[in-house]
């Protein structure tokens, strides 16, 4: 990801060494700009992912949706969660988070697949309902 | 350093288990050290009482018919056993109890990274297990421990009750995992780098990720499984066009990777043990250390292979089977390790020791038997049968019991600052043996003869496999009870221990017997822990490490070159 | 830096730094390393709704197409505006304890919670509306509407109320009334005492708890306008359905139009439906499935809203310390933490919202 390299050069004092150094040695109070900065994006990505919806975009639609997703996910990690302040460590268990779920999804969703063909939706409601809305 | 009388004499005042007084002090420690104390009392209960619900079912079993339980109470009586065993005893002996204990002190950390959320999961495992046991003593559940939909949702028994207790206790777990983690990549003093840390630490550190990582999953599946129950969202009820196997999938994604939280730590402890005491560096550093990771990574890719006969598609069987024997690589390079590190060293048959045998053949039986049910064509006759059963208690039990009480003997005196009986202690490890195989060997052969599991009554030809199996039980219980009267004998009437009585090298036995509150009294000195040279046997006071001078280093004779 | 630890009690540790911890630093990183490990079995935790989501939809895309059209967008969005603007309170209120700025942290802390209850009454508003239309969970979901709605009602609850016929939505009011009463007889209290701090507490409290019912008067508004646009729109939802059925289009995209306009002219009444020829719920959903979109809809929204209740209790805690001006730059782990769970929960709400509001 692009931003590991940027949180190398960040975390001088990630060493596991604990000396008591300077008083401001591990905060990074992020800059109000770029607070409201990231702010607005997410909220433009916010009304993009619902314009796309509205368009008939077909099968690309769950893509898409899932990109614009991510990249709002991505900012909120790497800005509000200041992960870019963070050290390499922090940043590689929470993404490996993701391998792991990408392990069990995948092998549930691959077995479900393969016998998708075999099995048929079934019919629900055993007996015609009377009138709901009442 | 601290071997001393003098020094002795200080720390009676001071060492954990007197340094304050009264229940309270006990009940809200923020001290690993009684935590883990705690947490072993209780897990000793519940081996206890697992224990004796598997006596009444090999009772019961003695005879083909229903001899004193129904089948509904036969039942409940095995779900029981299962529950409390693996929910309440295998999951949080080793780590939460023996851990909690081991890791700052091993580290050579003042405690736990969060104090309070140690404590905090000490007590979810309480209320965990008191819902837990409350539910499934008052109306009986029947599910067996896996709590297999569709039956788990249609049964009359207390389903919901018992979900939530296996929800509060497995955060219970990864609470227990978190700090760990944290522990030993944030407290570790100066010296001690990764791989200068004892095989027990990394063994409980792959532990701790597994609990970090798969416990979730068992939260939510119990959870939707409630949910199923409660207010019917019918995910896992093929009546809505649900699918009962996606709840093995989420089941299993859990407790595949539980087995490994099980054994994982018991194969720290023999890590350790086998080095002390055949008084040898172990073999393979290293690789005993990589492979525990790779125990614990390779543990989430096989989880199919509990469902080959649930209707999983043909290429998921294919390769989950494939998939699965990767795991029998790391285990087998710890096995290999172990043996080379007794060849040429200096072999003392104490108790520990001879658990850790122990565990090396049971495991090792254990894990041979699991490559057949591994293999798909070999798996489809065995599943569901006794062999399945005989597969994971040697396995479970004989690998991580015996691992469990092995560990609890090698570091008594360091929790107790009591010596045992090692007589009696050997003959009650010599009785385990004894029992288990008895009790355990004729069900592999009735299992491969078709003997199904979760049955009360059979057919009477298995009669004299059941009948020795039986038997076999009441021995092992015996020796159990043995074990259990050597360590209570060593409460009250325990020789002093001395700081380091078996010649470890490890940081927890340059501490006194017992520990101090603050762990150690002086700044501890990080070597090599698979290091005896420096170490000088003392008669009555144990070892004592000798700060090693060059010119007048002796050499062992494993050391000399031919 | 010594490890001699039986020197460590002395002058040199400072109350925030915990006994067994070396310096500040050392604290911090523990913390944080905790914080993350936690937030990866939150998303372990969730990943099972995932997986019973990719699951089902994978299975019976036509389905959740279907289904999902009950869900109304506009509230969803506006709830994921909501949400992201606490987080940006929140990562600006751990912007204010990193540089000791109590008044600003106090700020961002009252607006994160106010999100906090205002999404929490737009999703009251939504939940309520649903129930109401007898989209439950599946073995609930609407055949059985009938049924199972008099088994479940609480019974002790209904008789404190009288035989009045409240809503769902005003059942769901009571707690958070009660609350907010007691927020407010709080602060009163605290206005006679003139303890400044205690009053920031408590009217952040009162003002958090006042959210909860602006949420719910928002969500009225947003499904009120929907309401009247679905009126408006039952014909031309029929024109749709008739040139999408031209469209070699499948079932699918059919069943969508359909739906949409089923969905609208169910709030308004049933006759109309007959009249323009649309098929009523029961007959789109013949087929099934679409109880066990609402399953799984309640199961991800619900375990998240707990997730931000949870959320709000410790965000309150935090109110309370951050008044006392405990909070600067070598100690705000715990404003850091919180904040790294409270933009975990948005995170999945950036997720939730397309996966179920917007699936077309």
């Amino acid at each position: 990801m692009a931003h590991s390299a940027t949180s190398h050069n960040e975390t001088s004092h990630g060493a596991p060494s604990h000396n008591a150094k300077g008083h401001h040695g591990f905060s990074h109070p992020t800059p109000v700009w770029q607070l409201i900065a990231v702010f607005l994006a997410l909220i433009v990505l916010t009304i993009a992912t619902v314009a796309q919806a509205s368009m008939d975009l077909g099968n690309v639609e769950l893509i898409a949706s899932l990109v614009i997703a991510t990249i709002k996910a991505t900012l909120v990690i790497l800005f509000f969660m200041h992960m870019i302040h963070d050290k390499p460590l922090n940043a590689i268990i929470f993404l490996s988070s993701f391998i792991f779920v990408a392990l069990f999804l995948g092998f549930t969703l691959m077995d479900a697949d393969a016998y998708r063909d075999i099995i048929e939706l079934k019919t629900i409601l055993p007996d015609p309902p009377a009138n709901p809305m009442q | 350093m601290s071997g001393s009388a003098t020094v002795q004499a200080q720390n009676a005042s001071d060492n954990y288990l007197f340094n304050t007084k009264g229940f309270l002090s006990w009940a809200l420690t923020l001290d690993h050290k009684r935590i883990g104390m705690m947490y072993l009392v209780g897990v000793m209960g519940a081996f206890l009482l697992g224990g004796i619900l598997a006596l009444i079912l090999r009772a019961e079993l003695a005879d083909p018919e229903n001899w004193f339980l129904t089948n509904k109470q036969y039942n409940q009586v095995f779900t029981l056993h299962g529950a409390v065993m693996v929910f309440l005893f295998i999951i949080p002996s080793v780590p939460a109890a023996l851990g909690n204990f081991l890791v700052p002190v091993m580290l050579g950390a003042k405690d736990v990274a969060f104090p309070r959320l140690n404590l905090g999961s000490f007590y979810l495992w309480v209320i965990g297990a008191i819902f837990f046991l409350v539910a499934l003593l008052s109306t009986g559940l029947d599910t067996g421990w896996t709590f297999y939909t569709p039956y788990s949702t249609q049964t009359s028994g207390p389903v919901v009750a018992a979900t939530l207790g296996v929800f509060i206790l497995g955060f219970s777990s990864i609470f227990t995992g978190l700090n760990f983690i944290v522990t030993i990549n944030t407290m570790r003093p100066p010296g001690m780098t990764w791989f200068r840390m004892p095989l027990f630490l990394w063994a409980t550190y792959s532990t701790s990720i597994i609990q970090v990582l798969a416990t979730p999953v068992l939260g939510i599946t119990v959870l939707l499984l409630a949910a199923e129950r409660v207010i019917g969202i019918g995910i896992f009820d093929p009546k809505f066009n649900g699918d009962p196997v996606t709840f093995q999938h989420f089941f299993w994604f859990y407790s595949h990777p539980a087995v490994y939280i099980m054994i994982l730590p018991g194969m720290g402890i023999i890590s350790e043990l086998m080095s002390v005491h055949s008084h040898k560096g172990i073999f393979g550093y290293r690789f005993i250390a990589y492979s525990s990771v790779a125990i614990a990574l390779f543990g989430f890719l096989v989880w199919g292979h509990h469902m080959f006969t649930s209707g999983m598609a043909n290429v998921t069987v294919i390769v989950f089977s494939a998939l699965t024997f990767s795991v029998s690589i790391p285990s087998a390079i710890k096995v290999f390790n172990w043996l080379a590190t007794m060849y040429k060293g200096t072999v003392q048959l104490n108790t520990p020791m001879c658990y850790a045998l122990n565990f090396i053949f049971l495991f090792t039986i254990g894990g041979l038997t699991g490559l057949w049910l591994g293999t798909l064509s070999t798996d489809r006759p065995l599943h569901d049968t006794y062999f399945v059963v005989a597969h994971f208690h040697y396995v479970m039990m004989g690998g991580t019991m015996v691992a469990f009480l092995g560990g609890v003997f090698h570091w008594w005196p360091k929790m107790t600052g009591k010596m045992f009986n090692d007589f009696w202690g050997n003959i009650s490890c010599l009785v385990v043996f004894i029992g288990f195989n008895m009790t355990f060997l004729p069900q592999f052969v009735m299992g491969s003869r078709g003997m199904p599991r979760r049955y009360a009554t059979y057919d009477p030809q298995f009669t004299v496999f059941h009948e020795w199996s039986t038997y076999g039980a009441f021995t092992l219980g015996l020796g159990l009870f043995i074990a259990l009267g050597v360590l209570i004998h060593s409460l009250l009437r325990g020789k002093q221990a001395p700081d380091n009585p078996w010649g470890g090298a490890t940081l927890e036995w340059q501490c006194s017997s017992p520990p101090p509150y603050y762990n150690f009294h002086t700044a501890p000195e990080v070597n090599d822990p698979y290091n005896y040279k420096p170490l000088t046997y003392r008669g009555e006071k144990g070892w004592e490490y000798v700060r090693p001078k060059p010119s007048t280093v002796p050499q062992q004779p494993d050391q000399v070159q031919v | 830096m010594s490890h001699d630890h039986a020197a460590d009690h002395g002058h040199d540790h400072p109350s925030f730094l915990a006994h067994h911890f070396d310096d500040p630093e050392q604290q911090f990183d523990a913390g944080k390393l905790g914080i993350w490990i936690f937030l990866v079995t939150e998303v372990l935790f969730f990943s099972g709704m995932f997986c019973a989501y990719a699951l089902y939809r994978s299975r019976n895309p036509e389905v959740f197409t279907f289904a999902s059209t009950f869900l109304n967008t506009k509230l969803g969005a506006f709830n994921t505006g909501v949400l992201l603007f606490s987080s940006l309170t929140m990562a600006w209120g751990v912007r204010c304890a990193q540089l000791r700025q109590r008044g600003g942290l106090v700020l961002c802390l009252a607006l994160t919670l106010i999100c906090a209850s205002i999404f929490l009454g737009v999703k009251a508003v939504e939940y309520t509306h649903k129930w109401d239309m007898g989209l439950l969970p599946a073995h609930f979901y609407l055949s059985q509407y009938a049924q199972t709605i008099e088994h479940h009602d609480w019974a002790p609850f209904k008789e404190l109320v009288g035989q009045a016929h409240m809503t769902w939505l005003t059942k769901l009011c009571i707690l958070p009334g009660l609350i907010t009463i007691g927020f407010a007889a709080w602060l009163f209290s605290t206005l006679k005492s003139k303890e400044r701090r205690k009053i920031e507490v408590a009217g952040s409290m009162l003002l958090t708890a006042l959210a909860f019912f602006g949420g719910i008067g928002i969500g009225r508004v947003f499904q009120a306008a929907e309401e009247a646009a679905a009126a408006h729109s039952t014909d031309h939802g029929d024109k749709h359905a008739a040139t999408d059925a031209d469209h070699k289009h499948d079932a699918a995209s059919a069943d969508h139009a359909t739906a949409a306009s089923a969905d609208k002219t169910m709030l308004v009444s049933t006759d109309s439906q007959t009249k323009i020829g649309a098929p009523s719920i029961e007959q789109i959903d013949q087929k099934g499935g679409a109880g066990l979109f609402f399953s799984i809809y309640y199961c991800m929204t619900g375990v998240h809203a707990v997730h931000i209740l949870g959320g709000m209790v410790v965000l309150t805690w935090l109110l309370v310390r951050a008044s006392k001006d405990v909070f600067h730059e070598q100690y705000f782990g715990p404003v850091d933490y919180v904040g790294l769970y409270w933009h975990l929960v948005d995170l999945i709400w950036i997720y939730l919202f397309p996966l179920l509001y917007l699936i077309r």
